[in-house]
């Protein structure tokens, strides 16, 4: 499987020598240890054959339901929309009162003054996609704009996505340089930096990709925009999770992971929960470092609650469309 | 010649227009009345029943959509194709239900005569339970009749055949998606019927068939919230507690009824194809 052995693990790095030029920042991520990809593949087949029943199952979906980014990212959007979002992050399931709150909303930055108002003081996070989502395709300036403007409008936590075609041109600097840039205009905004893997086409490269969001002051790595196919997989997953291990081994922060897009069922979600438990424990499993960009996950776990509360099946007309 | 090694077989489950094999990874034996071995048919059990309600309910916006005239097409094909596996069938009943083959035969004509009668419905049955409605103001009113969703049927246990034709036709030929839980006993009709389904044009999940103990599935269908209709025909015993898990959802319910439901060869009238109807009521402005 994948390993630490070439990372120095327990020996501080410094991150100003890793990135004091291009060259050094491109000797640091291509000095990597690779990833097996055969073996992260069977890793997580191995794992996707837990089963978790009963109250494993109901701790599970409460967890999963706390850790959702609740997510609208259409251009036919309202505030009208986003608001009946937010009454459901508020209160996912009407007839049960003892349903958890999702983790966050997560919309485009027009929308976040509606949701921000909706939302305070309840708790739930207000997430805004920024930087030119989902292309990431303009200049510099107007990306932190962007990021300044989400955040004045009470926006909690930035979504920024990083350049790819920079990034697979092997421009490592100039990616990392527009991170630390939009975690400066952040302010004291979480940041997830989505490395869209399916756009990074190798394990290594996301793995490459990871460590360089770290490196730049990401709090959060999050796998996709949720635009592109295909989205979140577990074994893109396995490979951040790791990333954020070892990033925690050897610089001692703890970066949180977000897998987004495509996951649409509880079974899915808990495949998620148990890849998490494997491979970075406890720790993680909390909505302060692992969170699930989705909506149409969110009633399907309803479902599945209502069912294990009820003791009878339950269909899609009980619950709200979005 | 050598004596063949016999192939004997292992039934599967039909559901969204593929044979799985039961969730449970269970089987068990079928045999005829006399006890000798015919085959090895899956015992369904609540996930599969569960499976099978979401494929139907995918498959309902298709199947409801259709019209009319297609829905009767499309069912008098699979009319075509009972005719083709008729020694098949034949065979079938004989073993399970213990029939002669001659009355076999008859049962079988019965049963496709039964399938083309009700296909004839599809593009009929809005002329009988429709209405154009007088009322008192410059408005047309119709009362269309519309299919009402999902049905569970649980098959009657003694006509494996018949009995199993004039259940789940009645349900599709409205436009309604079943769930069928086939026979206990001999479900083996039932399965051949799930293979002429799956050749014929007939979309995957219209109809999803379920072989197993109907004690331990009938329930969670009867409980389900997605299912909105269901046929308690081959579960007279248990009937009562079925209805009463029904009532949440406020499912419609087919009662079994013994007198009704011991011939099957009298032509059945019109009961279970209003069984799975609603009524929709449209008014509309007399143009100026």
């Amino acid at each position: 499987m994948t390993t630490t052995a070439s990372l120095p693990v327990g020996q501080q790095l410094e991150v100003g020598d890793i990135v004091a030029s291009d060259a050094s920042l491109r000797r640091f991520l291509h000095g990597l240890p690779g990833v097996d990809q055969v073996g992260a593949e069977a890793r997580v087949a191995t794992l996707s054959t837990r089963s978790i029943k009963t109250t494993a199952k109901a701790w599970a979906i409460d967890l999963a339901i706390s850790m959702i980014d609740l997510t609208t990212l259409e251009g036919q959007d309202t505030p009208g929309k986003v608001r009946a979002l937010c009454a459901k992050a508020l209160r996912p399931d009407p007839a049960d009162q003892s349903t958890p709150r999702v983790a966050a909303i997560c919309v485009y930055p027009d929308m976040v003054p509606v949701a921000a108002h909706e939302l305070a003081g309840s708790g739930v996070h207000v997430a805004s996609v920024a930087t030119a989502f989902p292309s990431g395709r303009a200049a510099l300036p107007v990306k932190l704009a962007d990021t300044r403007d989400a955040v004045a409008a009470g926006a909690d936590e930035i979504d920024m996505v990083i350049d790819r075609g920079a990034f697979l041109s092997g421009r490592y600097l100039e990616v990392f340089e527009e991170i630390a840039a939009v975690r400066q205009a952040a302010g004291d905004a979480h940041l997830k930096v989505i490395l869209e893997t399916g756009e990074l086409v190798t394990y290594d490269n996301v793995r490459r990709a990871s460590w360089l969001a770290m490196l730049a002051g990401g709090d959060f790595i999050k796998t996709s925009t949720g635009k592109i196919s295909p989205a979140a997989t577990l074994p893109v997953t396995l490979v951040m999770l790791e990333a954020v291990r070892d990033f925690r081994d050897t610089m001692g922060r703890q970066v949180g992971v977000k897998p987004a897009g495509g996951i649409r069922t509880t079974k899915d979600a808990i495949k998620y929960l148990v890849l998490v438990n494997e491979t970075v424990g406890d720790d993680w499993l909390d909505p302060d470092w692992f969170r699930f960009g989705a909506s149409s996950l969110l009633n399907d776990l309803l479902m599945q609650r209502t069912k294990l509360t009820t003791g009878r099946y339950s269909g899609p007309d009980y619950f709200t469309l979005d | 010649m050598s004596d063949r090694i016999p192939v004997r077989k292992t039934y599967k489950l039909y559901i969204g227009g593929k044979f799985p094999r039961s969730e449970s990874g269970r089987t068990y034996e079928v045999t005829d009345r006399k006890g000798t071995f015919l085959a090895n048919a899956a015992l369904g059990s609540r996930k599969d029943a569960r499976d099978a309600v979401v494929a139907a309910r995918k498959a309902f916006p298709g199947w409801s959509a259709a019209t009319a005239y297609n829905r009767g097409q499309v069912l008098y094909r699979v009319a075509e194709l009972l005719e083709g596996r008729r020694a098949q069938f034949v065979d079938e009943v004989v073993a399970g239900e213990g029939l002669s083959a001659r009355k076999a035969e008859a049962v079988i004509d019965e049963t496709i005569d039964r399938w083309v009668w009700y296909a004839g419905w599809s593009d009929k049955i809005a002329a009988i339970h429709g209405s154009s409605n007088p009322v008192a103001g410059p408005y047309f009113d119709f009362s269309v009749p519309e299919p009402t969703g999902v049905v569970a049927v649980l098959a009657p246990q003694g006509s494996s055949l018949l009995g199993l034709v004039s259940v789940i036709a009645p349900a599709v030929v409205t436009g309604s998606t079943v769930v069928v839980l086939a026979s206990e006993q001999a479900p083996l009709p039932a399965i051949s019927l799930s293979e002429v389904l799956a050749t014929s044009d007939v979309p995957a999940g219209v109809v999803n068939l379920l072989t197993g103990r109907t004690a331990e599935i009938a329930p969670w269908l009867a409980s389900h919230m997605d299912v909105n209709a269901i046929d308690l025909t081959g579960a007279p015993e248990q009937a009562l507690e079925l209805e009463v898990a029904s009532a949440d959802n406020l499912k419609r319910v087919l009662r079994p009824d013994a007198a009704r439901d011991a011939d099957w060869t009298i032509t059945p009238g019109l009961e279970r194809l209003l069984a799975y109807l609603e009524t929709k009521t449209v008014w509309h402005p007399i143009g100026v």
